[in-house]
């Protein structure tokens, strides 16, 4: 019968008004400036710079070899390399800019660094009056400690401790003599 | 009529319903958010309540642009076009025993007549804007208001034809009588009135573009329709005349159908006309958010189809069955009015079931070949 389909669904629509006053669990809303869902471990929104140990300047992981600069797709890393009185490079970037109105988040910087050192973040309330400075992250503001990327990552970030503690010791190891390392295998001939 | 106490009368009229609007808008976003469990808007003032002040801000401070090719007369009456004669068609609804601003003869008449010239305020809309989705809503909409008109005004004429009378004041009066000793004779209590009424609900509801026959607006297909290429001030000139329009729509089915301002039971006669007219009204306007937060919108050619064949025959049986309530009246025997119910109910029903087929037998459950 005609008609029949309409009053059920003012039925339903009778029935979600009168339990949304009723029952707790049919609003799912999340009231987001008061409460707030626990950030998901693979959320990604902007990258930052790991330093390990207390100091932000000292600690800093990053060696200014500017990789990710070069292959930032929109260009939003600007790097300067440290030097020294003498004109030495530092391993250590004097100025290390991330201009987030341009960052497209792609993960790429991170991807690429081999060191480690640039994670990306979950931070997205970057709401700014001013549309220009405020929105180019320097070096002081991009620094968060290795603590801080434990808790935003875990598994990645026990992953990269694990890797890094391995290159540190493969490091401190002496380099093994010639005679006693093995020959390197030959290729298995293919058939 | 003295100037001053018609002009304080008008601007009751303009403010009462111009607050109603206000009123609705937050009572319908907060009632749609709950059909849907959402919270609706709970930001500003106790409960979001305040939030049509906001809303209101927002728009009046907005940039008016209108569009370089428009046609800028045009465009500019358009807005003005659609909210005066839904402002008339308040005049003559009386909402209290003495509270009617146009107490006349012809007032059904007058309340169609104006209201039908809505339809060129949104044809001018679309038009002057130079903007094929504004000109595609504006046709959509004149082909839905002419086509629901009709069943609109049959649905009217059938309280025109039982009462004798077009003064909306006469149609109340005439509900007055008390039945059982404590029900009103309200039309909405006899089967013509009861299907009369949902014919009337359902071509006002296509007259003043509610879901589900909003598609002149259908924002999925057309953007907005004929209010496209508005914004700001006029934008919210053409949201008031639509909500106004409603209102009219709604008071007028309450004054033909609901026993206008007297009340449910005639114990309750001694609270004043007016606060069951504004009790009836919210329940009208809460049946019509109730509607839009569950039917889906319905497709052009559907429709018009519904419109011609299926609310234009049963309003034209509606009809004939009202004479028959009518003329059968007069009968004087025992059970008379279980029968006249069981073949005036009858005469309605067995119609609407065959119509129905005529439908259904159109969509029938379809069977996919190829998917799943």
């Amino acid at each position: 019968m005609i008609g029949k389909g309409i009053a059920k669904g003012f039925i339903e629509t009778a029935r979600n008004f009168v339990g949304s006053y009723t029952d707790e669990s049919r609003l799912v809303t999340v009231e987001y400036p008061e409460e707030r869902l626990p950030p998901k471990e693979n959320t990604r929104n902007f990258p930052f710079l790991v330093f390990d140990g207390d100091d932000a300047e000292k600690g800093l992981r990053c060696v200014a070899c500017k990789i990710c600069e070069k292959d930032c797709p929109p260009q939003c890393i600007y790097i300067v390399l440290e030097r020294d009185e003498k004109g030495r490079p530092q391993k250590h970037p004097k100025v290390f800019d991330i201009d987030v109105s341009v960052c497209m988040s792609c993960q790429i910087c991170v991807e690429v660094c081999p060191f480690e050192a640039i994670k990306m973040d979950n931070e997205f309330e970057l709401s700014r009056t001013d549309r220009f400075d405020a929105l180019l992250l320097k070096k002081e503001q991009l620094a968060k400690s290795n603590e801080y990327y434990h808790k935003l990552h875990p598994t990645e970030a026990a992953a990269v401790d694990a890797k890094l503690a391995e290159e540190k010791a493969k490091k401190a190891m002496p380099p093994p003599s010639p005679s006693t390392a093995a020959p390197p295998q030959p290729a298995p001939a293919k058939t | 009529m003295s100037v001053l106490p018609t002009s304080i009368a008008f601007f009751c009229l303009i403010a009462v319903f111009a607050g109603l609007f206000g009123f609705t808008t937050i009572l319908e976003r907060k009632g749609l958010g709950r059909l849907q469990n959402r919270l609706g808007p709970n930001r500003v003032g106790p409960f979001g309540f305040a939030q049509f002040i906001a809303d209101g801000i927002k728009m009046l401070t907005k940039e008016d642009i209108v569009p370089g090719t428009a046609d800028k007369l045009v465009h500019f009456m358009a807005p003005l076009a659609l909210l005066i004669p839904v402002c008339l068609s308040f005049s003559v609804i009386p909402f209290g025993p003495k509270l009617v601003f146009l107490d006349f003869d012809a007032g059904l008449l007058f309340f169609f007549a104006v209201g039908a010239a809505t339809e060129l305020a949104v044809f001018m809309a679309g038009w002057s804007s130079r903007n094929k989705y504004s000109l595609l809503g504006a046709m959509r909409a004149i082909a839905q208001m002419i086509s629901y008109e009709v069943p609109l005004v049959l649905s009217a004429l059938t309280v025109v034809m039982l009462v004798g009378s077009l003064s909306l004041t006469d149609i109340v009066r005439e509900q007055q009588p008390v039945l059982f000793g404590f029900l009103h004779t309200w039309h909405v209590f006899t089967p013509w009135g009861l299907a009369g009424f949902v014919l009337f609900l359902i071509a006002a509801a296509a007259e003043s573009n509610r879901t589900p026959f909003d598609i002149p607006e259908a924002e999925s297909e057309i953007i907005a329709g004929y209010l496209t290429e508005y914004s700001g001030f006029k934008y919210a000139l053409f949201f008031l005349g639509e909500y106004l329009g409603l209102f009219a729509m709604c008071s007028l089915g309450i004054t033909l159908f609901l026993g206008g301002w007297l009340p449910p039971f005639s114990f309750l006669d001694f609270a004043p006309g007016p606060i069951w007219f504004a009790l009836k009204l919210l329940a009208m306007i809460a049946l019509f958010i109730w509607t839009r937060g569950t039917l889906p919108r319905l497709r052009v050619d559907q429709l018009l189809n519904f419109a011609w064949k299926f609310m234009l025959p049963m309003a034209l049986i509606n009809f004939v069955v009202a004479a028959i309530w009518h003329y059968s009246g007069q009968w004087i025997f025992p059970a008379a009015i279980a029968l006249r119910w069981l073949i005036c109910g009858a005469l309605i029903f067995v119609p609407y079931l065959l119509f129905a087929r005529l439908f259904t037998r159109r969509f029938t459950p379809r069977t996919y070949r190829y998917a799943d």
